[in-house]
């Protein structure tokens, strides 16, 4: 275990088609709630690192680190941005977590961020697809919810996969984000409706996939022996992990695990010290609810083919063995894509320093996120504990 | 500079009129599309242009009902990841069946396509699609 670098504090924007905020509005109020929330003096944070995936397409402005570091007029300290698809956020928070541990920097603030609903629905579709192999996947007519689809269409075949199944991440986060009042849909979903929701791809429908979003998350992470100073309720990083997969899904050898979920996951946990059986709280990528399914078995709560099985048996609700997305997940928090990954280890800090009102975990004492680029060819796994 | 998208689709012609990939000589892997390096052997690896059949069988498809702008015209369209005879598996289109008798393991083999139209006025994209494979033509 290395608790070398803590969470001072943590901030998040509201979640949701926010016509009234631009890029820098969102990014500016997350920055803002996390500084505050940490009590720590701006002079004291000597970098920032910022998790983006495409702001250039979707609002039209790049160089996001002079933007944020100008914004929250925090001088001349270094900026970073970093892109990984939908797992730019948790890239900036492993960014960070590196840079303090190295000893490079002491006290930073982590952004994710993305902007949206400035770029009409198909705009927003080309967008998110450039996140798979372009060329030789998008290119030929296979949209991002196809390539889920794939997965999905496989699940049902080699391991009995169920249309009921498929609809049951859905109605979990829906009824766990009544609760959050950040979420984009703070609405409970009978499992009727997302059954009968329109098809996008076939086997999946509109109220399988994760929502167009604008929202920012924020975290301020310091050097773990200087955490003391800004708050009595430090969150520490107990390991982070990342791997990576083919860019293209048709180059893997099966579709319906993630290695990279696998290997990444089993590395975060030897490094942290722990078993699967001592977390208490997970956060996982559900950018499409077959998404869920998979990595519900790859981090092993379940066994492979039975995370479908594991969702009946609301093994991951709250109140269950492993309770994931408590905050909605992807689906119903709502998924700003760059910001997604600070947005998971935002809501584990909220769990883990017991601050997560009716959704809260009795208890919980180490919480696990995954976050994943494209179809998994990134995935990146943070283990937080108190 | 080259109009948009000429210079992107020309340079892969070979690739995408012939399916036209390389295969290890090392390891005996077929890659598609052609990969610089082999992943497995890396600098061991001997890497030769190869030609593939164009036959194969369904591995996983999906039937698209929201495209893009560029493919808006041909919905609902099969999209699929095929398995080609010689391992490997690339994502095209299915064409010429109904969308509904599309199964998994059905044999199909390549045509040549119009695959869209790039952008408004843009160029127009040729390359593979596949087809269910039937007894006339002696694939089987």
């Amino acid at each position: 275990m290395s608790n070398n670098v803590a969470i001072a504090g943590v901030g998040i924007s509201k979640f949701g088609e926010l016509w009234d905020k631009n890029l820098r509005d969102i990014t500016l109020e997350a920055g803002m709630y996390a500084i505050f929330d940490a009590g720590v003096p701006g002079a004291d944070i000597d970098g920032m690192v910022i998790g983006n995936m495409s702001a250039g397409r979707f609002t039209g402005q790049e160089h996001l680190g002079a933007l944020a570091v100008d914004m929250g007029g925090l001088g001349d300290i270094p900026a970073y941005s970093v892109e990984a698809a939908c797992a730019s956020g948790g890239a900036a928070v492993r960014q960070a977590y590196m840079a303090i541990k190295s000893g490079e920097h002491d006290v930073m603030l982590v952004l994710g961020s993305e902007k949206m609903s400035d770029v009409n629905q198909t705009e927003a579709m080309n967008t998110i697809s450039v996140a798979s192999d372009w060329e030789w996947e998008g290119m030929f007519g296979a949209t991002f919810p196809a390539l889920y689809a794939f997965m999905a269409r496989r699940h049902m075949m080699e391991y009995g996969t169920t249309e009921e199944q498929l609809a049951l991440p859905t109605v979990k986060n829906h009824a766990n984000a009544v609760h959050n009042e950040i979420a984009q849909f703070q609405r409970a979903v009978p499992i009727e409706v997302v059954m009968k929701s329109g098809l996008l791809a076939d086997p999946l429908r509109i109220l399988h996939s994760a929502p167009i979003t604008d929202g920012a998350a924020g975290l301020v992470i310091c050097r773990a022996d200087l955490v003391k100073k800004y708050t009595d309720t430090p969150i520490y990083i107990e390991s982070s992990e990342q791997r990576s997969d083919t860019l293209a899904l048709h180059d893997r050898k099966s579709i319906t695990t993630l290695d990279a979920v696998v290997s990444s996951t089993k590395a975060a946990l030897h490094e942290a010290g722990l078993e699967l059986k001592d977390i208490d709280v997970l956060e996982l990528h559900d950018s499409f609810s077959i998404g869920e399914i998979i990595i519900t078995e790859d981090v092993g709560i379940a066994k492979k083919g039975e995370g479908g099985k594991a969702l009946e048996e609301g093994i991951t609700e709250i109140g269950g063995k492993f309770p994931v997305n408590t905050s909605g997940g992807l689906k119903a928090r709502g998924h700003p894509v760059g910001a997604t990954g600070v947005a998971q280890i935002v809501e584990l800090c909220l769990q883990l320093r017991g601050e997560a009102d009716k959704r809260q975990v009795d208890g919980a004492e180490k919480g696990l996120a995954v976050n994943i680029g494209g179809t998994g060819a990134t995935s990146i796994v943070h283990i937080l504990g108190r | 500079m080259a109009e948009q998208g000429v210079a992107q689709v020309w340079r892969r012609i070979r690739a995408m009129y012939r399916i036209e990939g390389n295969m290890c000589e090392t390891c005996n892997t077929y890659y598609f599309p052609p990969r610089p390096v082999c992943p497995t052997c890396r600098r061991k690896g001997k890497l030769e242009l190869y030609t593939f059949k164009g036959l194969g069988k369904i591995y996983t498809f999906s039937i698209v009902r929201q495209a893009p702008e560029d493919f808006k015209r041909q919905i609902p369209y099969v999209i699929a990841q095929v398995e080609l005879d010689e391992g490997t598996r690339l994502t095209a289109q299915i064409v010429n069946v109904d969308p509904e008798d599309v199964k998994i393991g059905m044999r199909v083999r390549a045509c040549f396509r119009k695959i869209k139209e790039f952008g408004s006025g843009g160029i127009i994209v040729y390359g593979y699609k596949f087809e269910p494979v039937m007894k006339v033509t002696g694939h089987e």
